[in-house]
């Protein structure tokens, strides 16, 4: 945080808590979206996106492709800042707090350190207090999801299994968040030591979000989510907004998909709308069953 | 009294707590039926052009615009965009206001800021807040918007310390560049419901 005379009076403050979590706060409701060109971003952007995920390979193309993922170019990162409106989020590597300084020096709104990219840190995550730009982090569980807010993530998603097109991964660490959460709720204060430990969470965060009865922080869904039926089922679990990868610029009529999964989001508990919505969308992403990756090809297990 | 918040996208669950801290139930809206019976009307924070949009494809916008012509509505930020007559981008606008906008104005997420801002409006004594309090008010900017321009009949509520723009009324309607549903401050809040 830093702090800037503005007069006699008045001190400006830049950097702070309330202004990283806060922007995750304007996206709730809404829909991010992986592009990986300017075009894309604004094919996004008229579908209604909220932001979108600047990178250069959606997660099934570096699936596909193998080898190591890094952070994208910068080149084509400013591209994308130039061609949208809308909030632009980058990713970085796990650990990799020179990606992130790069990504902060380039004005990015948001810096996704993800375990979509081959991580460089395999014990510590970035200490991401030291950054004037926020940060979103994946989760599996509750204790996961307050190690990252711990470490200065302003806002948490599921990891769920990216590039899959296979929701089941995502549903089972939302269920697993939110469960975590209820339980929480349900303890008699001497019992959170305990729990804050199981879970390996900071005891603050542990307490403050039993109190709040929800994640001091956004919770989006992530990894997995194709269809508009399947980010109105994340809402309906009980997330803040979905992130879609490659579901939509891997389907037949990204536009029309990508504005078929914003209205779903909206209306999510609207089965008439998200019936109208998801008519005639054309193919969507050739799936790959979660069940069916080895263990070294399973994402979600990066991070820790 | 039953206020709604236009809950397309955005920070309305937000808005929506403090409406329940003042007493008054908070109706989120998102099709042209739920604003019945409505005595005001807040559209949150969020991003103006999916806001736009998505008011666009369920036909909200002339029934929005209905509803401003007679009764409050208030937009803290995406919300001040939508209600204005021009953003300088070709993007869905309610043009209620007779105020242009410049957005994402101070610049990206890192320019964002928080500052404390003199709003003499909300040191009148009014019948819902009491005798009214002069303490500045923590303003929120987030990739905020400028009031660059306001009409005659608008007046202006609160400026930076440089004199630009960042809160204006127009008769029942509102708007500010930033975030008071951010802070515990109910005070814009009540000023808002006073318009109703």
């Amino acid at each position: 945080m830093t702090t800037v005379e503005v007069n006699g009076t008045d001190q400006k403050a830049q950097g702070t808590v309330a202004l990283k979590r806060g922007l995750a706060q304007m996206l709730k409701g809404g829909v991010i979206m992986d592009v990986v060109t300017p075009d894309q971003a604004k094919i996004a952007e008229e579908a209604g996106a909220c932001a979108v995920m600047a990178l250069e390979r959606v997660p099934a193309d570096i699936r596909a492709d193998g080898g190591v993922a890094r952070m994208s170019d910068p080149e084509m990162i400013l591209g994308i800042m130039e061609g949208v409106s809308i909030p632009v989020m980058a990713k970085c590597r796990i650990g990799h707090f020179v990606e992130a300084q790069v990504l902060e020096a380039l004005g990015i709104d948001y810096i996704d350190e993800s375990e979509v990219l081959t991580p460089a840190d395999e014990a510590h995550h970035v200490n991401k207090h030291d950054f004037k730009v926020p940060f979103v982090c994946g989760c599996r569980n509750l204790g996961e999801a307050l190690r990252r807010v711990g470490e200065g993530a302003a806002m948490i998603r599921t990891k769920g299994e990216a590039g899959t097109g296979d929701v089941v991964e995502a549903v089972r660490h939302a269920r697993q968040v939110l469960g975590d959460i209820r339980r929480l709720q349900s303890l008699p204060e001497e019992e959170l030591y305990t729990f804050a430990k199981e879970i390996g969470a900071p005891l603050e965060l542990v307490k403050e979000t039993r109190e709040l009865g929800r994640m001091p922080v956004v919770n989006f869904a992530a990894g997995g989510i194709a269809t508009p039926a399947d980010a109105a089922l994340m809402m309906q679990l009980g997330v803040d907004g979905v992130f879609v990868g490659s579901g939509i610029f891997k389907s037949g009529d990204p536009l029309k998909r990508a504005k078929a999964i914003v209205q779903a989001t909206t209306h999510f508990r609207d089965a008439k709308i998200i019936a109208e919505v998801s008519r005639k969308l054309g193919e969507p992403m050739v799936g790959r069953t979660a069940a069916s990756l080895p263990e070294s090809e399973k994402l979600a297990k990066r991070g820790w | 009294m039953r206020i709604g918040v236009l809950a397309l996208q955005g920070d309305f669950a937000e808005h929506v707590v403090m409406l329940r801290r003042l007493g008054v139930d908070g109706v989120e809206v998102r099709l042209p039926e739920h604003l019945d019976g409505l005595a005001g009307l807040i559209i949150p924070g969020g991003e103006s052009t999916t806001i736009g949009k998505l008011a666009t494809r369920w036909g909200l916008m002339e029934p929005l615009r209905d509803f401003g012509r007679s009764q409050p509505i208030w937009g803290t930020c995406a919300g001040a965009i939508f209600l204005s007559k021009d953003a300088h981008r070709d993007q869905p606008l309610l043009g209620l206001m007779d105020i242009t906008v410049a957005r994402n104005a101070f610049g990206r997420q890192v320019d964002s800021f928080e500052i404390g801002l003199e709003v003499a409006a909300l040191a009148q004594p009014t019948a819902l807040a009491g005798a009214g309090d002069t303490a500045p008010f923590h303003a929120v900017f987030i990739r905020a918007p400028l009031i660059e321009t306001v009409g005659p009949g608008v007046e202006v509520l609160a400026s930076l310390a440089d004199g630009r723009i960042v809160a204006a009324r127009q008769g029942h309607l509102l708007a500010t560049s930033f975030h008071p549903e951010l802070t515990g401050d109910l005070r814009f809040h009540q000023y808002f419901l006073g318009l109703t």
